[in-house]
């Protein structure tokens, strides 16, 4: 059958037992044919590695461990924080703070104490990759950001292992199975990186919290169909969810045979660390706008308890100034072309955004089209929360 | 019946925030074209400055990836549905402006 082309044969698993208590754990698995005793000495002998434990690694550990992956590794180097919550169901309230990594392990260790939880509080890099995925069978992507994936995706096509893959995007995501020896991999979809600038921009992010634990959950799917090796894995296959239109979709992938990585002639033959940039962990890029006239927080609240008459002008979007705002004019960076015709160029003009950086290109613009009186808000409403308002939320 | 062509999430801010458009079309390359001619802002996001779609972008009609096809010059007849599929990288995203 195409779909099955490349499929490793699934780790033996020679000499291995269940125990009396792991029969009854297991037992709706060992009643199915499809995996059965067999099978589930397989997931028992299996070595999984999760790249991250967040939104993606929170329903991958807990489903691999809850189906008794002998061995799952976890890598993250980040910390719980609150607003992890709201999607990273690994971890609760009393975790903020703690690192990932040992807040995931304490939990599958208690959701399955019979098998090993190794952790690597550390970042992936060039330097650690090919060792870290040597000691496992199937590696799990659940990361966050493009110099990462384009790191798993290497150093799981040099080290032979397949890499079950999963991203997502607001409401949209994308799973497939990269790495298998006749497959494609990430590289052969997606040559580079895209460059600083052209990735969504970060006013954008932002995440339906069930939408992690519904791609997740399929490329915990995938990884334990390939572990017991039964039905047809997505290799090959891109699907597309889309959970706002609620429709599932399937592309062809193929294998590129001149893929810098996995084809007939690599040409990439080390591991690649790309600088982080824009769209990475929803940061937004440097600025390039230098030289903006900019006011702080404080000296902005004193004006304006002076009675000065200040224009203030948030360029956010509206569901932004409907978490917080300063009470000033909203027009988002995106319309203000369109709408300059609503600013007074006599009237002084503070322009703010989330951080500062939106209103720069907006004061930019402005300055381009005559404004002369107008600055920058100082890190934007996030400063102004920390120096003027606290009870100002932040976001 | 024109060509359907999905906009991905990512880029539906650069095309009026609409999911899909149809064009009156008969190549990939002209509906492409039709699409960023009206949404002018959707052209540098699907094509790098010499012309060539993005590496970081994909463009399939019906299932099948067009640098398998005849790229821009595929065939599309109507009732087809042309995908832009972007790279998206997100697993956690923390967003911080």
């Amino acid at each position: 059958m195409a779909t099955k082309i490349g499929v490793p044969p699934a780790p033996a698993a020679k000499g291995a037992a269940l125990s009396k208590e792991e029969i009854m754990r297991y037992s709706r698995h060992l009643i199915m044919p499809e995996v059965g005793m067999e099978g589930q000495l397989k997931i028992k002998a299996a070595k999984v590695l999760c790249i991250g434990t967040g939104g993606l690694g929170a329903p991958l550990g807990l489903y691999l461990a809850a189906a008794g992956v002998g061995r799952i590794g976890l890598v993250d180097f980040d910390v719980v924080d609150s607003t992890n919550l709201q999607r990273q169901v690994l971890f609760g309230t009393q975790d903020v703070g703690k690192p990932k990594t040992e807040a995931a392990a304490n939990r599958l260790r208690d959701l399955n104490p019979d098998i090993q939880i190794d952790t690597f509080e550390t970042q992936l890099t060039s330097a650690n990759a090919l060792e870290l995925f040597n000691d496992y069978d199937i590696i799990v992507d659940g990361t966050d950001n493009f110099p990462t994936r384009y790191l798993v995706n290497d150093a799981s096509v040099m080290t032979g292992k397949l890499n079950v893959y999963g991203s997502i995007f607001r409401f949209e995501g994308q799973i497939t199975v990269f790495g298998a020896p006749d497959g494609p991999c990430y590289r052969c979809l997606y040559p580079e990186p895209p460059p600083p600038g052209l990735v969504p921009s970060c006013a954008e992010g932002g995440v339906l919290g069930v939408l992690p634990g519904i791609v997740g959950t399929i490329q915990a799917a995938e990884a334990l169909k390939l572990i017991i090796g039964k039905g047809d894995p997505l290799i090959g296959r891109l699907l597309l969810f889309d959970a706002l239109a609620m429709k599932f979709r399937e592309l062809k992938l193929r294998k590129n045979p001149d893929c810098p990585v996995c084809g007939t002639h690599p040409t990439q033959k080390g591991l690649i660390d790309y600088a982080e940039f824009c769209g990475v962990r929803g940061e937004e890029a440097p600025s390039t706008v230098t030289n903006i006239p900019e006011i702080t927080p404080k000296e902005l609240k004193a004006r304006l308890d002076k009675g000065d008459d200040i224009y203030v002008l948030d360029v956010r979007e509206p569901h932004e100034y409907q978490i917080c705002n300063i009470n000033g004019h909203l027009i988002p960076l995106g319309e203000l072309p369109q709408r300059v015709h609503e600013l007074d160029s006599s009237k002084e003009i503070v322009a703010h955004c989330k951080s500062g950086k939106r209103s720069a290109q907006a004061v930019e613009f402005l300055r381009g089209a005559g404004f002369k009186k107008i600055q920058n808000l100082k890190g934007g409403i996030l400063a102004w929360s920390d120096e003027v308002d606290p009870s100002v939320p932040k976001y | 019946m024109a060509v359907k062509v999905i906009i991905p999430t990512p880029l539906r801010a650069y095309a009026g925030k609409q999911e899909s458009v149809e064009v009156e079309a008969s190549t990939v390359g002209q509906a492409l074209g039709a699409l960023t001619t009206k949404h002018a802002d959707l052209k540098k996001h699907l094509y790098s400055d010499d012309g060539k779609l993005r590496s970081f972008v994909n463009v399939y009609v019906n299932d099948e990836d067009i640098r398998y096809l005849q790229k821009d010059q595929t065939a599309v007849k109507p009732g087809d549905t042309i995908s832009i599929v972007p790279s998206i990288a997100g697993g956690a995203n923390r967003a911080r402006i």
